[in-house]
């Protein structure tokens, strides 16, 4: 029976990782400070993924599901989050005049899209859709990595390969054609902590910024995941103990 | 049964009008349990732990959740995000579906390893199976609700398969749309069935409880207990051991919803769903594979349906298939190999279901399917009758607790009936 046990685990584990599909690329991997069961945010790290973000992808890429409220998890205070809302412009309304209007962000709006929808998206990228980037490293199978690989992996394509106008080559990329134009070249940004600024940097930087979009829950989760754990084995501990007092008197008997 | 059974007055003069408390007592006191129960027979209880979280996270998400195609997802997201907490919830919710079939699977092969479903708990297996049939319309209508990638087209695939029916086919699919595709009344029904079903759960699983309590629980040796000095109470030999079984489940869920949350989930579904763009791989949840690979190896599309369902239904003819009188395999020599080729025939079939219906796949799924059935329908019925089964112990406290040496009547017929 202990085989029977084996097999049910061995199941558990192995069919998601199938369900989750092979993909035909190589990817980078990377040791992210918040894989692992203790992992943390870098939060240095994350301000400057926000900079690359809204100097860079925020031109064709939208992140929705962030308002500048969210800003504080980064490290940033009330003030220096109603200044970064505060350069923003959002649409509101309608006034007493029944029109809208255009006016300052507050921390409570969301981050504005680049583009007012799907259609005006496309116009503006050849008929290609950059997709919305809050959740976009859960939402690819190894994401963190995957996305690190994607921004550092542009290429010239291999002799013979065509690559039609409007498409790039990239290695990581499912296919290896993909309508987003290369958007980091090292150099890209100014960090005001002196930071390095390659692509490589600046790719790790955007990843950490992303993967706490995507998770911003992820640091309390597994901080309450490591005491409730440490609660449980203790638990079990002690239910054991339990348990062998109690069948003890069955277990005398039988032997 | 008399009112003087219970020292506090209130509960007496309660249990006099409404016996509640001998009805408690009944069930979960002094219930009489075999002595050499395993830890499989711990899953039952925990089957019903796991059905009880997911109607109290369930409920606490359907407090935040928008059932509308527009607000679905992002709902979601919020409840994520806004909601105190509310990651704890779904995350517990959406593995919790896993761990229920991860359980309910090792349940069901705990009965089928030691018998459990002959003569006289027959009813007792067919109402367990009714219960995975109902589980598995939950969990699929659940995963429509977020609304993302992998929800929207296994709805649509999953709804379309009842349009090879003949004659009705159409009119279910369109009663199940709401229309005639996948969109806002799809979701709208799925929500308020998906809200419905668990309690319909319940009661089968109540049911299925007064079944178990009428004949009371195998056990490995699958032979009756003969008195009391084979059985001990259930409270508070098998309460403590449920407990204990309880928290080794609850470290490895908690290790589940608290470090790899997503693991068990496909990223599809973190993309909003798309009616314009397929997904270059629509597979369903784990829990799905292996029937979906039994779908997807008959070439024709109503000839799957049947084959999908039909690997469902045998389960309910199961105890006139497998007409042995022995229960337990231990007892089986030949049974035994065979249940261990068929688990390894049902891990092959989840395996296939995964991946692309096309080459050696779709042989291999064949070749899975046709075992599959050829199980239950060929190989049990015949091992009743070839199979010779080894002697039966005489009695449970004679070999109670691992003790493998007192087959006392070792020459006596398999025939262990009272
Ligand atoms: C000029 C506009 C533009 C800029 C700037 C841009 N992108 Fe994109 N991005 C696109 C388009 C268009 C697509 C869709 C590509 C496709 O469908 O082939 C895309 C797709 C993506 C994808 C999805 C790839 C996939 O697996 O489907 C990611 C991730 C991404 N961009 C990240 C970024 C990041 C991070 C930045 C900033 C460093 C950035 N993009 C800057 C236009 C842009
Ligand atoms: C038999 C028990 C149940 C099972 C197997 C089950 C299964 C599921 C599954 C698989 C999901 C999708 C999870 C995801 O990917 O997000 C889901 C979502 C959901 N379920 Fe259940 N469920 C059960 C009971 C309930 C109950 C009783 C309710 C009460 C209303 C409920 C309400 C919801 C809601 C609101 C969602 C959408 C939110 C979300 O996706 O996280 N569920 N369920």
């Amino acid at each position: 029976m202990r085989k029977f046990f084996l097999a049910a685990i061995l199941t558990f584990f192995s069919l998601p990782a199938l369900a989750a599909g092979g993909g035909d690329v190589v990817l980078k991997h990377k040791d992210w400070s918040f894989n692992g069961i203790f992992g943390t945010f870098d939060k240095a790290s994350m301000q400057r993924g926000f900079q690359a973000y809204r100097e860079v992808c925020a031109g064709c890429h939208s992140l929705n599901y962030i308002a500048f409220r969210n800003l504080a998890d980064l490290g940033y205070n009330e003030a220096e989050i109603k200044a970064i809302a505060a350069e923003y412009e959002v649409m509101d309304g309608p006034n007493d005049e029944g029109e809208m209007f255009m006016r300052a962000a507050i921390p409570a709006d969301y981050f504005p899209a680049p583009y007012p929808n799907e259609n005006a998206a496309r116009a503006g990228n050849n008929g290609a859709y950059p997709p919305d980037l809050s959740l976009i490293t859960k939402a690819r199978a190894h994401g963190p990595d995957y996305l690190y690989s994607l921004l550092t992996s542009y290429k010239d394509a291999p002799a013979g390969k065509d690559v039609p106008d409007g498409m790039y080559y990239n290695a990581a990329y499912s296919g290896n054609m993909i309508a987003m134009p290369q958007p980091l070249y090292g150099d890209d940004v100014e960090y005001a902590d002196g930071a390095e600024t390659s692509v490589s940097a600046v790719s790790a930087d955007i990843v950490n910024f992303l993967m706490w979009t995507a998770e911003p829950s992820l640091e309390s989760r597994k901080r309450i995941g490591v005491a409730t754990l440490f609660f449980l084995i203790v638990f079990t501990g002690l239910s054991y103990g339990a348990m062998r007092f109690i069948w003890a008197d069955v277990k005398k008997k039988a032997a | 049964m008399s009112a003087t059974k219970f020292s506090n007055p209130v509960v007496s003069w309660i249990d006099h009008r409404l016996p509640i408390f001998s009805a408690a007592e009944h069930f979960a006191s002094d219930y009489p349990t075999p002595k050499n129960l395993n830890y499989f027979w711990n899953f039952g209880s925990l089957a019903g732990f796991t059905l009880v979280v997911m109607i109290v996270t369930g409920i606490t998400l359907a407090m935040s959740y928008t059932p509308h195609v527009d607000y679905a997802f992002g709902s979601v997201e919020r409840i994520m995000r806004d909601v105190n907490h509310g990651w704890l919830i779904r995350y517990i919710h959406m593995n919790g579906a896993s761990f229920f079939f991860i359980v309910v699977y090792i349940h069901m092969l705990r009965g089928l390893y030691y018998g459990s479903y002959k003569a006289p708990r027959e009813l007792l297996w067919i109402i367990g199976v009714t219960i995975f049939l109902l589980m598995m319309a939950t969990a699929f209508m659940g995963y429509v609700l977020p609304w993302g990638q992998m929800s929207f087209w296994g709805a649509t695939v999953i709804t379309n398969l009842f349009s090879a029916l003949p004659y009705v086919g159409d009119a279910i699919t369109t009663l199940l749309w709401g229309g005639f595709a996948v969109d806002n009344p799809t979701l709208n029904r799925f929500f308020a069935l998906h809200y419905l079903m668990p309690f319909v759960i319940v009661g089968v699983v109540m049911l299925h409880i007064v079944a178990l309590h009428r004949f009371g629980s195998n056990n490995p040796l699958g032979i009756d207990a003969r008195g009391p000095q084979d059985t001990i109470p259930f409270h508070p030999y098998y309460t403590i051991k449920d407990l204990f079984g309880l928290s080794v489940f609850l470290c490895i869920f908690a290790a589940a919803v608290f470090f790899f949350p997503n693991f068990m989930g496909h990223p599809d579904n973190y993309i909003p769903a798309n009616p314009l763009q397929t997904p270059a791989h629509i597979v369903p949840e784990w829990y799905f594979l292996p029937f979906y690979a039994i779908l997807r190896a008959v070439p024709d599309k109503l000839g799957g349906v049947i084959a999908m369902f039909g690997a469902i239904a045998v389960l309910f003819v199961l105890p006139w298939l497998d007409r042995s009188p022995v229960r337990s395999a231990k007892f089986r020599p030949i049974f035994k190999i065979f249940f261990w080729v068929f688990v390894a025939d049902c891990l092959l079939l989840g395996y296939l279901g995964a991946k692309p219906a096309e080459g050696i796949w779709v042989t291999l799924s064949r070749v899975g399917s046709i075992w599959y059935f050829a199980h239950f329908l060929i190989i049990l019925p015949l091992l009743s009758v070839i199979e010779t089964p080894r002697p039966l112990p005489q009695s449970l406290s004679q070999s109670v607790l691992g003790g493998s040496g007192a087959m006392a009547g070792a020459a006596a017929a398999p025939k262990e009936k009272a």
